[in-house]
């Protein structure tokens, strides 16, 4: 059985994001990168499988600054195989491009089941997974918080709004958006990433030209704008606490 | 079980864990374990501990820790140094039986989530708190005088202020952190501050069993003292002061460091003509655990609280070597739910109830951790409503502040 998943860092919201020069951009030089939350669900899922079935994981992730780190981190939670897609992601990869990147390098791999985070919150053109399963022909389940495999077969259970499940029998191999893993990722040792480090290898791949047809053009990138119906109320602690008092009292509250 | 015998394939995990106790200073004292039990006797949290530390040694020479490693027990210990303080035998208990203990759970990927939360924010950002490493400073904003970093002063500065993650992030701690602020001012001491170069001490995450993270973490400051010219460290956390003055050097980073308290009161003489009476306060003093015990620093703290005019020093019935832990100590700051789920009590409380048994207007600290712990114990102990919590920082500063 042959796990890959699919891993991509995105700006971190730890760091106020600014609006670079451009104005269609954000502005690098301060952002901070993380890994997107459910694709660090989508390697613990994995992992999960692995501890269970015994599958082979392959972690798969584009060439941005501190890809290592989440690769030999992925190595200390288990993943067997690390591949980085190197390419000039400088002036912005959407998801389009990337999928088409990436079809032929998973069609390599001959997965049985390929995981990804079910959304990411840069996604500006549709979540990866269902791009990628229709590049690939393979079927496609979204918003998936638990996985259970079989010969030739896996149950997704996925989530719907209103906190309503269904469990999904689907014929591998199948591309499956995590919204959630079983368990909570695991926090691995920093003495174990580091020896990761030292053992585990990173193989990298050319990812080539980027083909980002398709997808919507940014005309413009900005921050919240105060609506005209708004208030905001500034100060220090107690002149707000004071004002917010004030209002009550205006609007008869007793 | 001798330490040579490590590397023999047969043996068990109870040999190869009791081996390496040895690695700590003092570490082979363990093999005069007496098993009178005076640790969890005096451990806070001994009395709900499935494998308190005489237990835990018990389970050790039978051969059955792995016993001890499948139970979550030891997250309870706060790394207080009531064990070995108490240890007629002065076995390291908490450097080595406790911590080695919490480092082969961690390793082992058996960590309560909430920890986990702390120890990847220290990872990701430098700090417990998960906040912007970039506004490790923001603290120093609304200060109506300005408070340098090395990489501004560009010379070399007599004192570095080691402003540690609570004080630089915790809305209520950085009340305290500007409190120190204006007292250094007010002696003209030549320092400056790191900001955003000035990682987590890490010294919590090291008791909590994250060895290679406080690891990472010391490098990160060593490499920034190393960066800039001064002469001695300050702070006003007690486990960065046990940091620097305990465990970097282990590292061979290698700088003198005092703790503010100790700082202030070597200079007590210029601060003394500053200070006016904050009004009659009957003031109980808490002795934190890495003040205190860790480190033999009781009367510096008292002598400075002794100092303010209007202060009336009394003591809680836990004093001294012989203080309570307030539940931070250990990774405790980060274990608040699972120790929760576990006690159904907290530590802070208990210590709240000592400082109302002695009818305190306020209890003094010393350490980040105990303004807000307290502040929160305070609202759930009866009797404890006009209890005031302030670090000693805090009460200089009001009492120079009666002055202007």
């Amino acid at each position: 059985m042959n796990i890959v998943v699919l891993a991509k860092l995105v700006p971190d919201l730890v760091e106020e994001l600014e609006i670079d020069d451009s104005g269609i951009a954000l502005d690098m030089t301060w952002l901070r990168l993380i890994i997107n939350e459910l694709d660090d669900h989508a390697i613990e899922e994995a992992i999960l499988l692995k501890e269970r079935t015994g599958a082979n994981v392959t972690v798969l992730a584009p060439d941005i600054e501190g890809v290592d780190d989440i690769l030999f981190t992925a190595a200390a939670k288990g993943a067997d195989r690390l591949i980085k897609i190197v390419g000039d992601y400088e002036s912005g990869v959407n998801n389009l491009g990337l999928a088409r990147v990436l079809t032929p390098v998973i069609k390599d791999l001959q997965p049985d089941l390929i995981l990804a985070g079910v959304e990411a919150h840069e996604d500006l053109d549709g979540s990866i997974g269902p791009l990628l399963a229709g590049y690939l022909d393979l079927p496609f389940i979204g918003y998936v918080a638990s996985i259970e495999l079989e010969e030739g077969k896996a149950t997704a259970t996925k989530e719907y709004p209103g906190g309503l499940s269904a469990e999904m029998e689907v014929a591998l191999p199948v591309v499956l958006g995590i919204q959630v893993a079983d368990e909570p990722p695991r926090y691995v040792a920093v003495s174990k990433v580091r020896q990761a480090m030292k053992t585990a290898e990173i193989e990298e791949l050319e990812a080539g030209d980027f083909d980002l047809s398709g997808g919507p053009t940014i005309d413009r990138m900005y921050q919240p704008e105060v609506g005209e119906s708004a208030t905001i109320i500034d100060g220090s602690l107690d002149d707000i606490a004071d004002s917010l008092i004030g209002i009550f009292k205006e609007l008869g509250v007793q | 079980m001798t330490a040579t015998a490590a590397q023999a394939p047969h043996l068990s995990l109870s040999d190869t864990f009791y081996t390496s106790l040895f690695e700590v200073e003092n570490g082979e004292r363990i093999r005069a374990c007496l098993q009178c039990g005076t640790c969890s006797g005096v451990c806070p949290f001994g009395y709900l501990m499935g494998f308190p530390p005489g237990r835990m040694i018990a389970y050790l020479r039978a051969e059955r820790f792995e016993n001890v490693l499948e139970s979550d027990s030891v997250w309870m210990c706060v790394s207080c140094y009531a064990c070995t303080t108490v240890c007629p035998k002065e076995i390291p208990l908490t450097l080595g039986l406790m911590t080695r203990t919490k480092e082969e759970l961690l390793l082992a990927g058996n960590v309560p989530t909430e920890l986990q939360d702390a120890l990847m924010n220290s990872q990701r950002y430098g700090n417990p708190l998960g906040e912007s490493p970039r506004k490790r400073a923001a603290w120093t904003k609304g200060l109506d005088f300005d408070i340098p970093t090395f990489k501004e002063a560009k010379r070399p500065v007599d004192v570095l202020w080691f402003v540690s993650d609570y004080p630089s992030y915790h809305p209520r701690v950085q009340l305290t952190t500007k409190a120190m602020a204006k007292i250094l001012r007010v002696l003209g001491v030549d320092f400056a501050i790191l900001g955003p170069e000035e990682n987590s001490d890490g010294d919590s995450q090291r008791l909590a069993g994250e060895r290679g993270l406080f690891e990472m973490l010391a490098e990160k400051n060593g490499k920034a003292f190393g960066k800039y010219e001064f002469n001695e460290i300050i702070t006003s956390d007690p486990h960065a002061f046990n940091a620097i003055k305990n465990e970097y050097p282990k590292l061979g980073i290698n700088f003198p460091v005092q703790h503010f308290t100790e700082f202030v009161a070597n200079r007590l003489d210029e601060l003394k003509p500053h200070l006016r009476d904050i009004g009659e306060q009957r003031v109980t003093y808490h002795d934190p655990c890495y003040l205190g015990r860790a480190n033999d620093i009781f009367d510096a703290p008292r002598k400075l609280l002794d100092a303010i005019p209007g202060v009336e020093l009394v003591e809680m019935s836990h004093n001294r070597n012989n203080s309570l832990c307030c539940g931070g100590g250990g990774g405790g700051m980060w274990l608040d739910g699972f120790q929760w789920e576990k006690a159904h009590v907290r530590l802070s409380e208990w210590r709240i109830q000592e400082a109302v048994n002695v009818n305190a207007d306020i209890l003094a600290v010393a350490c980040p951790y105990e303004p807000p712990r307290f502040e929160d114990a305070a609202k759930m102990v009866q009797g404890a409503g006009r209890l005031m919590v302030k670090d000693i920082a805090e009460l200089l500063a009001d009492s120079l502040e009666m002055e202007e």
